[in-house]
């Protein structure tokens, strides 16, 4: 029970980084491999404001998010906007760039040293049934479900939903329906960048902050959002939870070393029955 | 005049001869000298993966595995079962080849970013495993392995590397010219539309994996005998990114895209090695410099350079077209 338990914990953080992934990916069809990167230098600045600065976690939280919006502005507005119709290679490309430019630049200011990073909530854990359990991670497992149901409800029943849905389906259409596609495309990147943030400082009390603390998360919660379609918010979360409790299973009952190995297999053996993912919905192809 | 520039195979030529010369012209300097090793090494696995992800359209951010597996076959069949030189090296060909079959058989049913990820898997469990089967890979430390007695000299293997580049480029150059080639141009633009022309597109899915591991895992062996000493560290994810990093900088589908792609980023890391922590964001703008300006690759430099008349013509006509039809075309001159 304890296995699972925090394998769900863990699963939440991958849960919360795969959701910003695939709302960038649902709403402008880029998968996003700079996520990890912009998640580790949103982290780095909520560090400075709260080493430096002194600030309360939830200000320098709140801080950090706002400057996460702004920097996913930013990459979109200089960056991805250009090559919004260029083939998808080209787009993965370029984030690959953009992954190592801001690994480089994150190492340059603040070192490849890892520091430790603060949680949100101290406390000793606390039995909760058969399990321990402490505030911080029913912090994250409670932010995780809260963040989804937001979104879900977001893209489901409101205007900008729509319009991030109606975007994702055929640029031109929706722009000659009034919708601006550029504000919306802007809107993803920012939101998205903002979870990646919150993963991202989820992920560093336990991973200690450096600039390569994000890849490993990366990769999970990309498998995880595979997983569960790359299409589909709740798919997200569930993959990235299946994921989660799964990698915990097998560094118990296996070897810690071979999880990647054995996540990865579990990825190929559900997508060899399931090509598009458990809610990837059916595989059209429109066009010949 | 033009029909040199317009036919390919003095360009070859050229290029075969600028291998054959280079040892000369560098001299004995062993840096210079493995650089352009690493050049051949990269340039084999650009071009293999390139065919896969540029002709087939298949995409793989795992290629680095298959060089990994290369690299170690060569290394278990010549410390452990002491194979002869002649034979290890196609063999390490051959099973990165099966292994590619066992990868590419899934990957059959997937595409886009599910193939990525299936991939990319790949790429990360090769080291994993490698440094957990000690009792195979020699675990963290890796293994040595020697070059047989008539190789023993750099300035002597340097010209089986050369050799294998050359007949590579050669080999990868008729199959993407030959109906194989051309069926996997068809994949990639279409799979309803290859199928329905009767291409078994499963099957040449599965094959266009195991050719293109059967190369990687060539190169993968002659780095392996370059270096005489394989371990896990040797290709990671990175190297997967950086591979994907030169075809599409040199150009999709296009075989001396790869090359250049393989030579830019080999060399550009060690130009800017002096520059500590700064390696990666020069390549980084590099890559994202050239995408945002070149978005064919660098060969395509050439490419406008070579038949610049014809192709502004068509355009021309294009954007009229766009235009009146923007502006609302027929409707327009009705007066509606």
């Amino acid at each position: 029970m304890q296995i699972i338990a925090s394998g769900l914990i863990f699963g939440c953080i991958y849960a919360l980084a795969a959701l910003g992934l695939v709302l960038i990916f649902k709403t402008t069809e880029v998968a996003n491999f700079a996520h990890g990167e912009m998640a580790m230098i949103t982290t780095f600045i909520s560090y400075v404001f709260l080493s430096k600065y002194g600030f309360p976690y939830l200000a320098a939280l709140g801080l950090a998010l706002l400057f996460a919006l702004v920097f996913g502005i930013v990459v979109y507005v200089l960056v991805m906007k250009r090559v919004q119709s260029a083939p998808h290679l080209n787009q993965v490309v370029l984030t690959l760039g953009l992954f190592m430019i801001f690994n480089g630049l994150a190492g340059l200011k603040w070192g490849y040293q890892p520091t430790s990073f603060p949680e949100a909530f101290h406390g000793d854990p606390f039995k909760l049934g058969s399990i321990f359990i402490s505030t911080n991670e029913i912090f994250t497992v409670g932010l995780t479900l809260v963040l989804m149901l937001l979104f879900f409800l977001l893209f489901r029943f409101t205007k900008a939903g729509l319009g991030m849905r109606a975007a994702s389906q055929d640029i031109m259409a929706s722009e000659l329906m009034g919708i601006k596609v550029s504000g919306v495309f802007m809107g993803a990147w920012a939101i998205g960048t903002a979870l990646g943030g919150i993963a991202g400082m989820m992920t560093a009390p336990v991973t200690f902050l450096s600039p390569n603390m994000m890849g490993e998360v990366l990769i999970i919660a990309f498998a995880g959002a595979v997983l569960g379609g790359f299409n589909s918010l709740p798919g997200a979360v569930i993959g990235g939870l299946i994921v989660g409790v799964f990698e915990n299973l097998v560094s118990y009952y296996v070897a810690p070393e071979l999880k990647i190995v054995f996540t990865f297999l579990l990825i190929v053996v559900v997508l060899y029955i399931r090509p598009q993912g458990i809610f990837g919905g059916a595989k059209i192809v429109k066009k010949v | 005049m033009k029909q040199l520039f317009t036919n390919r195979k003095p360009w070859l030529f050229l290029l075969v001869l600028l291998f054959l010369a280079y040892p000369f012209i560098v001299g004995q300097s062993v840096y210079l000298i493995s650089i352009f090793v690493m050049v051949c090494v990269y340039a084999i696995t650009a071009m293999a993966l390139d065919l896969l992800i540029g002709f087939g359209g298949q995409v793989s951010i795992g290629h680095a595995g298959f060089l990994s597996v290369g690299g170690y076959t060569v290394a278990i069949l010549t410390t452990k079962l002491g194979l002869p030189f002649l034979l290890v090296l196609p063999l390490s060909g051959v099973i990165t080849g099966i292994i590619g079959l066992l990868i590419g058989l899934p990957a059959v049913r997937l595409s886009g970013n599910f193939l990525a990820v299936v991939s990319l898997g790949f790429g990360l469990s090769i080291p994993q495993i490698a440094l957990n089967w000690d009792s195979l890979t020699g675990g963290y430390s890796g293994l040595p392995l020697a070059r047989p007695e008539w190789l023993s000299n750099d300035s002597q293997f340097i010209y089986v590397i050369i050799l294998m580049t050359v007949v590579i480029i050669w080999i990868l150059h008729n199959i993407v010219k030959s109906r194989l080639g051309r069926a996997f141009v068809a994949i990639r633009e279409s799979e309803v539309a290859a199928q329905a022309t009767g291409i078994n597109v499963p099957l040449y899915k599965t094959l266009m994996f195991v050719i293109s591991a059967f190369f990687t895992g060539i190169a993968g062996g002659l780095y392996g005998y370059w270096i005489g000493f394989v371990s896990p560290n040797d290709f990671s994810v990175f190297t997967s990114f950086l591979l994907l990093g030169m075809i599409v900088i040199g150009g999709l589908a296009s075989i001396p895209g790869a090359i250049i792609g393989a030579i830019i980023f080999t060399v550009l890391p060690e130009l800017t090695k002096s520059l500590i922590g700064l390696t990666n964001i020069i390549i980084g703008i590099a890559i994202v410099g050239i995408i945002l300006f070149r978005p064919n690759g660098l060969i395509s430099l050439l490419e406008m350079f070579r038949i610049k008349k014809p192709s502004k013509k068509v355009m021309d006509e294009q954007e009229v077209y766009l235009s009146d039809l923007e502006q609302g075309g027929a409707a327009r001159d009705a007066n509606v």
